[in-house]
Parts: C-alpha cells; structure tokens; sequence
C-alpha cells in the first residue's frame, strides 16, 4: 500500500464527479470509516428535475449518513453532504451552506467549480479536493483554485475513469498532487483517518 | 490566474449602492453576491470593482442594469410541481372554504413564471376571480418582463415538461400564442395581477395576504437579513396564512419561527398561527 504524506489540518473534503463516476463513488463511502471526522461535501452532476432518490441511492451502501443540506445549514463534523438537484452549492466564510439558482454553469446546476472554488476560498490550505471521472470539464477550475489555496489536490487516474475528460481539466489548469486510482483514493481517506484521529 | 475580488471591495461597492441607489445588499449571502460581481466585471469589461463604480457613477442609466444583472432572475413555471399540487389541492382548498376572496402575494416574482403558474392553476380551478395577486421584485426591468409575459421557446419546453408533471387540466399550449419565436400569454389570465417594483429588505409592508409566496429570494440573503425579512413576511400575513419558501429553505433559525408552524415539510408550506 502507498503511504502518503498528510498533515492533520484538514477540515473538509470535496469531491466532485459526473458521468462514470457514481460507482466510485459508492465505493468511497462503503469503505470510509463510519467515523471520519471531516464534513464530506459532494457535488455530483444529476438530473435537474429529480429531487428525491439520489441521496437514497447513494446511502445504500454508505457507511455515512448523507443529506442536502438546505439554505445556510451549518457544516457538521464528521457529516456527508450532496448538492440538491437545481441548486448550487456553495460554502460560506463562517462554516456555513448556501443554495443558489443562478445560470448554469458548464451545462450543469450544481456545478462542481462553483462548490469547490468556495470550499477552497472558505478552507484555503485546510482543504482536501478529489475530483474523478466525468465527461465535461467541470470542476477544473474548482480544483485549481484548491491548488492555489494551497489545499491538497487527487483526481482519479484518467486510464481508470470511464471518462477522464473532467481530471484532465483540472490537470491542464494546475498541477494537481494525486493523480490515484479509486482504492489509493481509498487508502488516502482511511490514512487521513487514522492521522486525524492519532 | 483567476480573478477574485477582496471583501473590502465588496463592502466598498455595496456602501456605494447604499447611498448612490439606496439599495441596500449588505447582508446578501457572500459567495453569490460575489459571483454575480464578478460576472458582472466580465460582461462589462471591467478590471476591477473600482472601475465598476466608476461606470455606475458617470452613467446614469448604468445603476438600473447593475440591479438588473445582480439580481439572480432564473425561474420556472411550475417548478417543483408537487408543491403546486399541494397548493391546488391543499391550500387553495382550505382558504377558499373560510373566504370569499383571497390575497396572493409573489414576493421576488422575477419575470412572472410563478405568477403565470399561480394564475393558470387558479383558472383551471375555477378561482380566478375570487384572488388578487400582487406580485413584486427588487427589479424594474425584470417587473416589466413580467408584465408582459412574454418567453422564449425554450423555456417554455421545460415549462411544459412542468406542467405535466403538476397534472394540469390540459395543455399549457392553450395558454399562450406563438408570437416571433416568443411564447406570449394570455393577458387575461394576469388582468387581477398588480405588478410592482417593492423591495423586501427596505421596503414597507404594504398590504396584508393569506398567502405569501417568497421562493429562492432569501437564499439571497445571510441569516440575519433572512431574519428581519420573515419579520416582514409574519407582519404582511393576516393570522392563519400561508408562507410558502423554496423546497431547499428553512425558517427554523429565525426568531419569528415559532408564529408558523409547519404544514407541509417536504415543500416547505407554513402558516402563520401567532401574530
Ligand atoms: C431566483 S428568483 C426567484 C423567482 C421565483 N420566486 C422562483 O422561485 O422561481 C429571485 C428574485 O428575487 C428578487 N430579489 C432579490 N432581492 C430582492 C429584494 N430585496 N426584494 C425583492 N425582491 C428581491 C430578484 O430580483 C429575483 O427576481
């Protein structure tokens, strides 16, 4: 197994994910230890006009409790959040959620940049960004922003995305520090975990 | 690099808006407010938010589109449509049955989507006439757009998509005329609408309802001006009215919270029970 190198000042996670990256997904957080420490945040790209069922996919397998986290919603440890269908989402200065329903952005509403640019901005170097598979460039620049923040970046290994257009987009923005495999992502969240908790 | 725009500068121009416009965004949710200026600098061509003042400052009619583009407008008829059906066969049923008539209020109507929706469920009820509407925004420009009641075709595809979803009675077609690429509806269905430019956060409270529509506006808004503006709503509410918010909002932080008590959690449906 790869062992990385990880601070303990982590405060959040995000991961964004679109077409492809739903098993993953649940692979992550069937094998996240039930208790992670660090708020979750994920911004998946969906069907706009579904509002239920998603969430509920998504905690069959979970070890987590995952919810959509409603307007201004303070940001709990240890806690999975999605973004609703039809909303960004962004976080605020003070630990906090907002919605909005602005134009979309790259074709998508949630937009991944949108939810990790004010993750980098609200976290800076506290926050870990993952990005994985997905067929438009969403989130390149969310993640970019994470890298200049100083945060730790991970995109999914492009061979192994069903469709690696969106890490490459974060890839031809920035240089990212992990370009993993789903279970190295894996081993990084359970070595956080236990790094956290020593 | 990515362009990004320091808190001072926000607070600058809102300070600046204050007193120029007396429009008063102080207390609008950051990151929004902050996207919206940004996009503003972009189509605008402007380097900084100094130069935007600039602009605001040496063009009169510039401070009108600023409003206009600062405020978030994206709306839809009949969005989520299980809250329309419980309004139809909820809500609307039980206001009707204890009065003659009602008042409707569309607080941050935007360009009228929601009130089209309002007025097309109240006809195929046969309840038109028995409801005034009021519907208000922040936005001259957006008011008028309203007033006109005039899409595009696309729009209207998602719309449609809606308002089979709602369950209406028949075809949202029959309610609007294909006009130049534009779908244009049916004046009469907003012939009891007054239209009118009010603004929730400095304006007064003008009239009183039974039910009150304020959907995906105070998520515009940080918890305390979301406070002082479900004051506002409580006050604009006679006892035993409807506040309907968006399906992602939730009152229960604000002071006011414990004169509602929930109807309808899911969307997101209150009444009033205490003045
Ligand atoms: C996203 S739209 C909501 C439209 C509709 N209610 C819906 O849910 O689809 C938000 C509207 O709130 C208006 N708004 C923002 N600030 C306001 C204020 N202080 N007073 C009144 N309206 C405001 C904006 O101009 C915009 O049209």
């Amino acid at each position: 197994m790869r062992n990385f190198k990880i601070n303990s000042d982590y405060k959040a996670v995000v991961i964004g994910g679109s077409a492809g990256s739903f098993q993953g997904i649940t692979k992550i957080l069937s094998q996240i230890p039930e208790d992670f420490p660090l708020p979750i945040i994920m911004c998946l790209h969906r069907l706009k006009h579904v509002r239920n069922g998603f969430v509920e996919a998504l905690k069959l397998k979970s070890t987590k409790d995952i919810v959509e986290p409603v307007d201004k919603e303070s940001i709990r440890r240890g806690q999975v959040y999605l973004a609703p269908a039809n909303y960004h989402l962004s976080i605020e200065l003070g630990n906090y959620f907002s919605l909005s329903t602005e134009e979309m952005f790259n074709n998508s509403r949630p937009a991944i940049d949108i939810t990790l640019g004010t993750a980098a901005y609200a976290y800076r170097h506290r926050l870990v960004g993952i990005l994985l598979s997905g067929a438009n460039r969403d989130g390149g620049i969310g993640m970019a922003r994470i890298q200049q923040k100083g945060g730790l970046t991970i995109v999914q290994d492009r061979e192994e995305c069903m469709i690696s257009t969106m890490p490459q987009a974060a890839l031809d923005l920035a240089p990212m520090d992990y370009e993993l495999k789903l279970n190295e992502i894996i081993d990084f969240l359970n070595q956080l975990h236990k790094k956290l908790n020593s | 690099m990515i362009l990004d725009i320091e808190i001072s500068d926000l607070r600058k121009l809102t300070e600046y808006i204050k007193t120029k416009g007396n429009y008063d965004f102080t207390n609008y949710a950051m990151s929004s407010f902050k996207r919206r200026i940004l996009r503003i600098l972009e189509l605008y061509r402007l380097p900084s938010v100094d130069a935007l003042i600039e602009k605001i400052e040496s063009e009169p009619t510039f401070l009108e589109v600023f409003i206009c583009e600062i405020t978030v407008n994206v709306t839809e008829m009949f969005r989520d449509p299980s809250f329309w059906r419980q309004l139809r066969d909820e809500v609307l049923p039980n206001l009707l049955l204890n009065h003659k008539s009602i008042n409707i209020w569309h607080a941050g109507c935007s360009s009228g989507e929601e009130v089209f929706s309002m007025a097309i469920l109240l006809k195929e009820a046969n309840l038109l006439d028995r409801v005034r509407i009021f519907a208000t925004d922040l936005d001259k420009e957006i008011i008028q757009k309203a007033k006109k009641g005039k899409y595009t075709l696309k729009n209207m595809e998602l719309n449609q998509k809606n308002y089979i979803r709602f369950q209406g009675k028949f075809e949202l077609s029959k309610y609007f005329k294909e006009e130049d690429g534009f779908a244009v509806m049916d004046p009469s269905l907003v012939e009891n609408v007054t239209f009118r430019v009010h603004d929730l956060v400095q304006g007064p409270v003008f009239n009183k309802f039974d039910l009150a529509l304020c959907r995906n506006v105070m998520i515009y808004f940080n918890q305390s001006l979301q406070n002082s503006v479900l004051n506002k709503l409580h006050e604009s509410l006679f006892n035993y009215g409807y506040l309907c918010v968006g399906s992602k909002e939730s009152l229960i932080w604000c002071d006011s919270a414990n004169k509602f008590i929930v109807v309808n959690n899911e969307e997101k449906i209150y009444k009033k029970i205490k003045e």
